[in-house]
């Protein structure tokens, strides 16, 4: 596949982005400056950016408790992204949702969501909202390989598959679902198997390879834009980190299986292709990726400065006022 | 005017809307051929594919649609065609369409409406005859209208698909059999309006679907006694218009909450703290609820009629404030 090398290079600065964001995240969350939890994404960049890159700026997509990959990837703002995990009233949400919450509709983003495989349902309503009003627009639910257990996640690819819905499928089988091996929880090896039972192609791919996963994306999304229905991809993948924080202290892996997934870090992977296509050298690399550290440092700063809700704000947006 | 069934008031609801305004779809089970009770008739043949959605039986899908397309722009109406079977739709309708709008810091809008049918209706037994509204007055973020009339039944609903906010509108099944003047013009009635079917001065009862016409039922007996019923149809259960119920209180001094739920923790007991709350000093009797009792619903014809709370119950309710 041919990528220009502007597309390259964004692809690489957006993986750079979101690893460098969630690696502060969870320093906040230890050193208990943010609230709550947060689900690292660290080590699935290469499936969030692969698949956000094929999409157009007016597409959708739903996303999990593990989303501010997704959000990052999507186009969402950093600062208003930590602000949210200070709970700020800058943050996407005003500081009510959290992490598990972000959410930014003018962007396309339906939002993260706390309930396992609770988008793809959204998502189904959002790609049937494009068929109704005819506006060529493809929604991508992004789930986890727990959620492919979950009778959402069979009720939305079975509907969607019925009505023919402009969606695509992306599952980060990151191995485990929380923390439990996929293996004890699943009843099939290959996630995409299981779009056999809804009449839709499903894809393996290997989600730390971030070409493979955007050639992938591409062909999918080609296809439910152009009225050929939903299809299914999984992305296989690794939870660099934990399923909260870097270590929640219950959950003992293999660190020869960490070490095998770490060599293939799809950051360092894109980083080794890029230098040997001659898109840049390590040192520019390198440049590259202390100035968005240098950018996460200073929207950390902002972000942890900014107002936090006014009291009020507990009893606002519980309701809408109707406009007829 | 013209006579109508509750039913029909409804379809002439969900047509007129359909009519007013091209978001407004509905999605359900069985609905292009009109729905089990015919609340869609006719609508397929008028609005075709697009705007009458068949789904699978797959209540937690077909709710996420609801969801989705609200949230992008759409006016869902949203067909779960037993109460009962909201249970598989609960995570769309708790968890995600109700607080949406509040976790996403006021940036969603979701104007969406789900159609249920509840209670009991001729052996249906305990998963097809339930009345779960106080479940969804828990909720907040939600709305919930239960009409029990065919008036209000039409009025009520135009005004909740032309709400901005999710509403779960609940449709007691003997009601829907029921006839009364409905206007063929379009016409919405507030939500979070009680109406007082009945003046009275002796004691205040405030009904709930079905509970309604049997409130007014045995208004009559007892006005053969000497009592005097005011009789008081919330309509919209949330938010609850508790200032007409609490008004009537301080005049009769004495109430009795009645609905064909099951009577513990149903929405009567929320009415009769609010009551206890609100005009306690003008209480000459405790509150008594009137509802079913605290089992599953019967199959048995006979254990079923045993259950159901009516106009007998009411009137016993009634009595025992004058002991």
């Amino acid at each position: 596949m041919d990528l220009t090398n502007a597309t390259m290079l964004r692809m690489f600065e957006q993986m750079t982005r979101i690893r460098e964001f969630d690696e502060r995240a969870a320093l906040l969350m230890e050193q208990a400056r943010v609230h709550g939890s947060v689900h690292l994404y660290c080590g699935e960049e290469a499936i969030a950016v692969g698949v956000c890159e094929a999409l157009n700026q007016d597409d959708y997509i739903t996303s999990t408790h593990r989303g501010h990959g997704h959000l990052i990837a999507k186009g969402g703002d950093v600062e208003r992204m930590y602000a949210e995990l200070f709970a700020k009233a800058t943050g996407y949400n005003g500081g009510k949702g959290g992490s598990m919450h972000m959410a930014a509709l003018d962007l396309g983003i339906i939002g993260a969501n706390g309930i396992v495989a609770a988008g793809l349902p959204i998502g189904l309503g959002v790609a049937f909202a494009s068929q109704y009003q005819e506006n060529d627009r493809v929604t991508v639910c992004f789930f986890g390989d727990g959620a492919t257990n979950e009778g959402a996640f069979h009720e939305a690819m079975n509907m969607a598959s019925i009505l023919k819905a402009p969606m695509v499928f992306v599952c980060e089988n990151n191995g485990y679902g929380e923390w439990s091996k996929t293996e004890s929880q699943t009843s099939v090896t290959d996630i995409a198997d299981r779009a056999a039972s809804y009449s839709m192609p499903g894809t393996i791919v290997d989600g730390m390879d971030i070409a493979a996963v955007h050639e992938a994306a591409i062909e999918a999304i080609a296809r439910a834009r152009s009225g050929g229905g939903p299809s299914l991809l999984e992305c296989k993948t690794y939870r660099f980190y934990d399923h909260v924080g870097r270590d929640f202290g219950v959950l003992q892996r293999d660190p020869q299986e960490i070490a095998r997934w770490r060599a293939r870090d799809p950051i360092k992977l894109w980083r080794e292709e890029l230098i040997a296509q001659g898109v840049f050298d390590g040192k520019t690399a390198d440049e590259i990726t202390a100035a968005i550290a240098a950018s996460m440092e200073s929207a950390i700063a902002r972000a942890e400065q900014a107002p936090d809700p006014t009291p009020e704000a507990l009893y606002t947006d519980v309701y809408s006022e109707t406009q007829v | 005017m013209t006579v109508k069934t509750m039913t029909a008031a409804i379809n002439e609801a969900i047509d007129q809307e359909m009519g007013r305004d091209d978001r407004v779809f509905v999605a359900g089970e069985d609905v292009r051929v009109g729905g089990p009770f015919g609340t869609e008739a006719g609508l397929h043949a008028k609005y075709g594919d697009k705007r009458i959605v068949n789904t699978a039986i797959s209540e937690l899908a077909l709710t996420g649609i609801g969801v989705g397309a609200a949230a992008v722009g759409l006016r869902p109406i949203i067909e779960i065609m037993i109460m009962d079977f909201v249970s598989v739709a609960m995570d769309q309708i708790v968890n995600q369409m109700a607080k949406m709008k509040y976790m996403l810091g006021g940036q969603a809008r979701l104007p969406i409406v789900v159609t249920t049918h509840a209670g009991i209706d001729s052996s249906s037994a305990a998963q097809h005859s339930g009345s779960l509204e106080a479940w969804f007055c828990h909720v907040p973020g939600l709305k919930v209208v239960m009409p029990s009339n065919a008036y209000d039944a039409k009025g009520l609903l135009t005004a909740a698909i032309q709400d901005d906010n999710p509403v779960i509108y609940i449709s007691n099944k003997r009601c829907m059999q029921t006839s009364s003047e409905v206007p063929d013009e379009s016409y919405a009635l507030p939500l979070g309006v009680a109406d007082v079917k009945r003046v009275g001065s002796d004691v205040t009862v405030v009904a709930i679907g079905r509970l309604v016409l049997d409130a007014l039922t045995a208004a009559e007996e007892l006005a053969k006694e000497g009592i005097n019923l005011e009789v008081i149809d919330p309509r919209t259960l949330s938010p609850m218009d508790t200032t007409t119920i609490v008004k009537s209180v301080q005049k009769t001094n004495r109430a009795v909450v009645a609905h064909e739920a099951v009577r513990n923790c149903g929405i009567g007991a929320e009415i009769a703290a609010t009551i206890a709350d609100e005009a306690f000093d003008f209480l000459d009797a405790p509150v008594k609820r009137v509802g079913a009792p605290f089992t599953p619903v019967p199959f048995a014809p006979l254990l079923e009629k045993q259950y159901l709370p009516g106009a007998q119950d009411i009137v016993a309710a009634v009595r025992s404030l004058y002991h």
